[in-house]
């Protein structure tokens, strides 16, 4: 791949049909990684010993967990080249990117709290993955009401830019330090992945639909940079050749 | 805002900026100090392209905005040695007293700024020239609220700038009577 | 002929050192002389600590168990109040531009004025804190031990507050944004800080806590004012 063909793909107008060509693709993975998971997951995999069939809710919150960490790190990544090469397209990726990965956070927090009342017999246990995971949540809503507090664009993608890198930096300390404080003041703590031993399946399970999440969320956030371009260079010559009744 | 805008200056030149409101004087005189980079477009300093906020421009340029910079707790002299100090220089209180008298402030030594009215607030903000010796003078409407012996003052130090091979760029309603070779932009 | 000493033969460093210099002796100067703003957030953080026992009570053991917290997370809501200051006044009457076309370093004016912020409003927290914990029934070495967290605490407020408060500048959506984007990044300091009492009454010792503490203080030392002059450049832009 030469750096000619990246840099000719950094430009909204060239990046926009690769976008609308590859949507479908990443889609229909998606669905079939989530039906293959979810029939492993619901239909296939033991019922567990001490916690009965309840437990299958693992195989969402899990996948939803990794992905709000695994999408929090690609938004840093992108705001770190926006800086970087002044693009615009890095920008609006990143831009694309926070509600999918707010969503995923929300996910794990209601499942891991759905999980949570029949497992161990509360909703909210305070313990530190859950308790790091609301504090995720809160860095994904900074970055987007940043976002939208700012009404010239450039400045907005250089300031959530700022913000997403300074957050990305302090989520490994918030994380050690949230642990630290639960270890200090719960004891014996029950860790939510603790679900002891893992049979073949379930793991299996829990890999593919995390997958399933990842094509999810590449097709989706295509269609939300879509949107996203259209509205910012909606009075540029090329899009108004490409799509004549935006005008 | 605007696009096409293409000048060059040489010592010794003064480039005047006209234009109706909103048409984007600030901007342009705020990219020329290096406070903003333009979209499309390149500013060079000495030959050499420059990005916003660059170190060489930096300490080349004096840059007078609209608005005056003036803390109103302080006295015009406290002013006047706190943006100096702030430029990099350390002016003594002989040169403090000879840049007061310059511009008529001699006699509010001890009145807090805000107290002061906009044309002498102007004249604080103006000072500067005769504290900081800078190449690149950029000035945004500096004859705001001056009355007609301010002007002459204002004018009578730009000249000077150029002729010491200084370079100056002025956005400015009304018109000003400069010694020196002045190229006009009309946004 | 009078002197203006053009400082031209100078290295980087003796450019920072004057830029702090500037900045914290200006920003003092200018809190003395309008001293309406001084001794506020003392206030605040006094009357937000004595909410605490009207809401849950005076039980002293509850207050005993609850006193580190109530004071730590009043001491940061303190902090929050305060932080957009830093930068308002200077951004409203064109200050700040001259701040960031400077010869000396933005970043060494930036931690100047973070310096004389801190010292007129979290010194002040420190110092009364002692005081305070006494009304909640913390021991005099539990008293010094917060005293201690928070003098090492504060000023890691003031820095990672300023990043956001350059973030936000001119913004209208005002002090809620401000609170949202900071207090995640205040939740280590937190935790490191009440925890430090906890420590000591569980029996452990709190070196840990406080090296922590100073850990967090050094590295937001270096890094925040780099960030928050990033942030003064994007907003002026």
């Amino acid at each position: 791949m030469s750096s000619i063909a990246w840099f000719r793909l950094a430009s909204p107008a060239s990046f926009f049909p690769l976008a609308r060509r590859l949507v479908p693709w990443f889609s229909a993975g998606a669905a079939v990684l989530a039906l293959a998971g979810l029939w492993l997951g619901l239909l296939v995999a033991p019922t567990d010993a001490q916690q009965g069939d309840a437990y299958r809710i693992i195989f969402i919150h899990v996948p939803a967990a990794w992905m709000s960490m695994f999408i929090y790190i690609v938004m840093a990544f992108w705001c770190a080249v926006s800086l970087t090469f002044n693009t615009r397209l890095a920008a609006m990726l990143a831009q694309a990117l926070a509600p999918t990965g707010a969503m995923f956070t929300v996910l794990a927090l209601v499942t891991g709290a759905m999980w949570g009342k029949p497992a161990w017999g509360t909703y909210w246990a305070w313990d530190a993955r859950m308790t790091s995971e609301l504090i995720l949540l809160f860095l994904y809503f900074g970055y987007m009401a940043l976002r939208n507090a700012i009404d010239d664009p450039r400045r907005a993608d250089r300031a959530s830019a700022v913000l997403a890198l300074v957050g990305a930096i302090n989520v490994p300390i918030i994380y050690f330090s949230v642990k630290w404080w639960n270890t200090l003041h719960q004891g014996a703590s029950v860790s939510l992945t603790s679900a002891p031993t893992m049979a073949a399946t379930m793991l299996a399970g829990m890999l593919i639909m995390a997958f399933a999440a990842w094509f999810y969320a590449i097709a989706i956030t295509l269609i939300r940079v879509q949107a996203i371009i259209i509205e910012r260079e909606q009075n540029t010559r090329w899009m108004g050749e490409l799509l004549p009744w935006i005008r | 805002m605007f696009a096409n805008v293409e000048f060059a200056l040489a010592c010794g030149e003064a480039l005047i900026v006209t234009g109706a409101n909103g048409s984007g004087k600030t901007t342009l005189l705020r990219m020329v100090a290096g406070l903003t980079q333009p979209h499309i477009g390149q500013l060079s300093w000495r030959g050499a392209p420059v990005a916003a906020f660059d170190h060489a421009l930096r300490a080349a340029t004096l840059y007078i905005g609209h608005a005056a910079a003036l803390k109103d707790d302080f006295t015009a002299e406290e002013n006047l040695l706190s943006l100096a100090t702030l430029h990099g220089a350390a002016p003594d209180r002989v040169a403090l007293g000879n840049a007061l008298a310059e511009w008529s402030l001699g006699q509010h030594d001890d009145i807090p700024a805000r107290v002061l009215s906009q044309g002498q607030r102007r004249r604080i903000a103006l000072a500067r020239m005769d504290l900081a010796r800078r190449c690149l003078w950029v000035l945004d409407e500096p004859a705001t609220a001056l009355d007609a012996s301010g002007v002459a003052t204002l004018e009578k130090r730009v000249s000077a700038h150029l002729a010491a091979r200084g370079v100056a760029v002025i956005a400015t309603h009304k018109p000003l009577a400069l010694a020196g070779i002045m190229r006009k932009l009309e946004l | 002929m009078a002197a203006i000493l053009e400082i031209t033969d100078d290295t980087r460093e003796s450019r920072a050192w004057r830029g702090f210099a500037w900045s914290m002796t200006r920003d003092l100067n200018l809190a003395i002389r309008s001293k309406a703003e001084l001794g506020v957030q003392l206030l605040f953080y006094v009357i937000v600590v004595t909410l605490f026992p009207l809401a849950v009570g005076a039980e002293p053991l509850l207050l005993r168990t609850l006193g580190p917290g109530v004071l730590w997370v009043a001491a940061l809501l303190a902090s929050l109040l305060s932080l957009s200051r830093i930068f308002a006044a200077d951004y409203a009457d064109g200050s700040l531009e001259q701040l960031a076309l400077s010869p000396l370093p933005l970043p060494a004016l930036i931690s100047g004025k973070i310096a004389a912020h801190w010292m007129s409003t979290g010194f002040p927290l420190v110092a009364v804190s002692p005081l305070l914990g006494a009304q909640f029934g913390l021991t005099t070495d539990e008293g010094w031990l917060l005293a201690l967290g928070l003098l090492i605490g504060t000023p890691t407020l003031s820095l990672l507050g300023a990043i956001g408060a350059a973030l936000t500048l001119g913004l209208r959506a005002g002090g809620g944004l401000l609170a949202l984007l900071i207090l995640p990044l205040y939740v280590p300091i937190l935790i490191f800080g009440a925890g430090s009492i906890e420590a000591v009454r569980a029996g452990l010792g709190a070196s840990a806590q406080l090296s922590l503490l100073a850990a967090a203080l050094l590295a937001t030392l270096v890094g925040a004012p780099l960030a928050a002059s990033a942030a003064v450049r994007i907003a002026l832009d």
